[in-house]
């Protein structure tokens, strides 16, 4: 049994390299572990006083965010609320304020949860999550790290240091929506993120959409191509229920589920592009377009 | 048989140092209240959903219950029992009073972590803000609508 708090990347990575592993904010492995899901690892390295770890770099590519950049440091962000609006939706929506102080992106990127409302946000976004061990860097598109529920491709000596998303494109932005049975505490019945760039006339040029909670990982549509705003929205959605692979559980049934995944994605297109046409939805989208609101 | 390998370390509470010998999975929940011995702190799902447990670490409220002790030493810990100095009343704890905010009382503690934490940040919150400060802390009796207004009423006493 062991604990050691880094204070440096190097410092972490060498503790990994010895079979360490790492905690930040503690609420998915703590948690975890008094659930019998995994038992506490024997040997801990804290991370989360790694102050270079913690901040948002903005580059002439795009912006680079630490791994222990916060759900609450992004729904607060300036840039990332605006540019990568979508997800500050998903940061904004996770647990109370309590979960987003300790909640880390890089904790829950690496926690590989197919419900995770910051995962489909990522993947329309172009993200690349950069993983370093003693051996070196690497970086790797985010749905290539996914392998199944709980489960990535990185090397147990790997340590998530930060998520890549490059520049929007000029008349672009994002949006995540979900379906929730109650405001605050909730994990995602369904989810749906979409990114678009219109073109000059208003309509849609380009497209991406991500799923949440309908299959063993976040999942990428695929086969959507641009048209009208109505069309790519319509197409989104039958798009999206028809290759969601849900499960049914206490949540939510297969069918509800494919079903409103469908929902969510044709909305989450439609405020992408309302988002991308410069009208300012705040976050989290959920509470702006009435799922969750105050009545 | 074997004693429980134990971790030594000082956790700073409410401007006080308590060194303590615990072992590495123990949360900072446990700790505060068998260790350290201050009980205002609850257990409630211990499952990071209803905030019974809330402290503030460096100003910020988390869930104690799923947070490991050892990674608190070092950082400064708020209980409910230090919002005040000793014997005084916080105007929060006043106000959640004399609105009826409190009937079992299971719930306060982490209601006054979360409150305080709001107004430090934001002094003029709306009865939104208000839900959503508090919106990881769950109460079986009030109905909310007591505490919010005693949030309130703390927030308009001290904007004067």
């Amino acid at each position: 049994m062991s604990f050691f708090i880094a204070h440096t990347v190097h410092d972490a990575l060498t503790a990994l390299s010895d079979g360490a592993r790492p905690v930040a904010g503690g609420s998915d492995l703590v948690v975890g572990a008094r659930h019998g899901k995994a038992p506490l690892p024997p040997h801990l390295v804290a991370i989360d006083r790694i102050a270079e770890l913690r901040e948002v770099h903005h580059t002439d590519s795009g912006v680079i965010i630490g791994a222990l950049v916060t759900h609450h440091d992004i729904e607060m962000h300036a840039l990332l609320t605006t540019s990568y609006a979508g997800l500050a939706d998903g940061s904004a929506l996770v647990g109370s304020p309590s979960t987003r102080n300790v909640g880390t992106l890089g904790g829950n990127v690496m926690n590989a949860s197919p419900a995770m409302d910051t995962g489909s946000p990522l993947l329309v976004l172009g993200a690349e999550v950069e993983l370093q061990s003693l051996r070196g860097t690497r970086r790797l598109g985010i749905a290539e790290l996914w392998t199944g529920p709980g489960r990535t491709c990185a090397e147990p000596d790997e340590l998530c240091v930060a998520v890549h998303l490059p520049a929007p494109a000029p008349n672009s932005n994002s949006a995540y929506l979900r379906l929730e049975y109650r405001r605050a505490m909730e994990i995602a019945v369904v989810g749906a993120a979409a990114a678009v760039t219109l073109a000059a006339d208003g309509s849609i040029s380009a497209v991406r959409v991500a799923l949440t909670a309908v299959a063993p990982t976040i999942i990428e549509v695929v086969g959507l191509v641009g048209g009208t705003v109505a069309d790519v929205a319509a197409a989104a959605a039958a798009a999206a229920s028809e290759q969601a692979t849900p499960i049914s559980d206490q949540r939510a049934s297969d069918r509800y589920r494919r079903h409103t995944v469908g929902v969510m994605a044709g909305r989450a297109v439609q405020a992408a592009a309302r988002r991308a046409g410069g009208e300012m939805i705040p976050v989290p989208l959920n509470r702006a377009v009435g799922i969750g609101a105050a009545s | 048989m074997s004693q429980p390998e134990t971790i030594s370390v000082v956790l700073r509470v409410n401007g006080f140092d308590y060194p303590v010998a615990i072992e590495q999975g123990r949360n900072l929940l446990g700790v505060i209240r068998t260790e350290i011995g201050l009980t205002g702190t609850k257990e409630g799902c211990d499952d990071c959903e209803c905030g019974a447990c809330m402290v503030l670490l460096d100003g910020q409220p988390v869930n104690s219950c799923s947070f490991l002790a050892v990674q608190a030493q070092g950082r400064a810990i708020t209980t409910v029992e230090g919002l005040m100095p000793a014997d005084e009343m916080h105007p929060l704890q006043r106000n959640i009073l004399e609105e009826g905010g409190v009937q079992c009382g299971f719930c306060t503690p982490g209601m006054l972590i979360s409150a305080s934490a709001l107004l430090s940040r934001n002094p003029a919150p709306t009865d939104e803000d208000v839900r959503i400060g508090l919106s990881g802390n769950l109460c079986r009796c009030t109905g909310y609508t007591k505490i919010v207004a005693a949030v309130q009423r703390t927030a308009a006493e001290h904007r004067g």
